[in-house]
């Protein structure tokens, strides 16, 4: 028996009747695929918050620490006496 | 920005529903071969199908002309191969029923056979979906075949005489 017979005769086998799907299929599959969806969205919309947040007080922080500012030196003693 | 969002999620739900009423007769049929349980009394299969058609719709918005046929029936074997390795010891679960053509064959092996003949997925394709080699598809392919018609051929009568059928 070649290939393609085997196949075939495979394939017979594979093939049923088709049966009527349950509704509860549909019903159940949007219920989960909407509840994935708004979990999402959900998840997405903290994301930014979360973005938002930190950008706001690395901001905040850096004009009042001012790290680029030189701090004034307090290792060299003050020249005086000479 | 609301009602535009409205409208995405009403054609989404037509658009969803329609492609259900089309392709769910196929799908359940290639899950209960899966799951090789019996046409009538099919809990996992119909479990299986749900899973996956709830992600097919969580994806729908973004498929951007992808077929959602295909996107569904990968989702259905990834998750199936995924499960059959969780289920290989709960003996009580994962019993294949006797109606099911596929009964006497390892989970691996329903899942190439369904995948490549029953939906006719290429090889190469099939190999890349389940993270084997083409050439390790073939050979399990080769040997699931064979053990079918090697079946069918002795002991069970009535596969015989469906296969006489022209």
């Amino acid at each position: 028996m070649s290939g393609n017979d085997r196949e075939a005769t495979v394939r017979r086998l594979l093939e049923q009747p088709a049966r009527p799907v349950p509704p509860e299929i549909h019903a159940e599959a949007v219920r989960r695929g909407g509840r994935m969806l708004r979990r999402r969205t959900l998840a997405r919309r903290l994301m930014w918050l979360l973005l938002f947040a930190a950008a706001v007080a690395f901001t905040v922080w850096a004009l009042t620490a001012r790290p680029w500012v030189e701090p004034p030196s307090d290792t060299t003693p003050p020249l005086t006496g000479w | 920005m609301l009602e535009r969002h409205a409208s995405r999620a009403a054609r989404r739900a037509r658009e969803f529903e329609a492609f259900v009423a089309g392709a769910a007769g196929r799908l359940l049929n290639a899950a209960t071969l899966l799951t090789a349980e019996s046409p009538d009394d099919n809990p996992r299969a119909r479990r299986l199908l749900t899973l996956s058609l709830a992600h097919t719709y969580a994806c729908w918005d973004r498929l951007h002309g992808e077929d959602p046929y295909d996107r569904t029936r990968r989702q259905l074997a990834t998750r199936f191969a995924r499960g059959a390795w969780h289920q290989h010891g709960a003996l009580g679960r994962a019993r294949p029923h006797p109606a099911s053509p596929l009964a006497p064959l390892t989970p691996q092996e329903r899942l190439i056979l369904v995948v490549r003949l029953h939906e006719g997925v290429a090889e190469e394709q099939t190999a890349a979906l389940l993270g084997l080699s083409p050439e390790r598809v073939r050979a399990i392919c080769h040997r699931a075949t064979s053990a079918l018609l090697h079946r069918s051929r002795g002991p069970a009568p009535a596969v015989t005489a469906t296969k006489a059928m022209p």
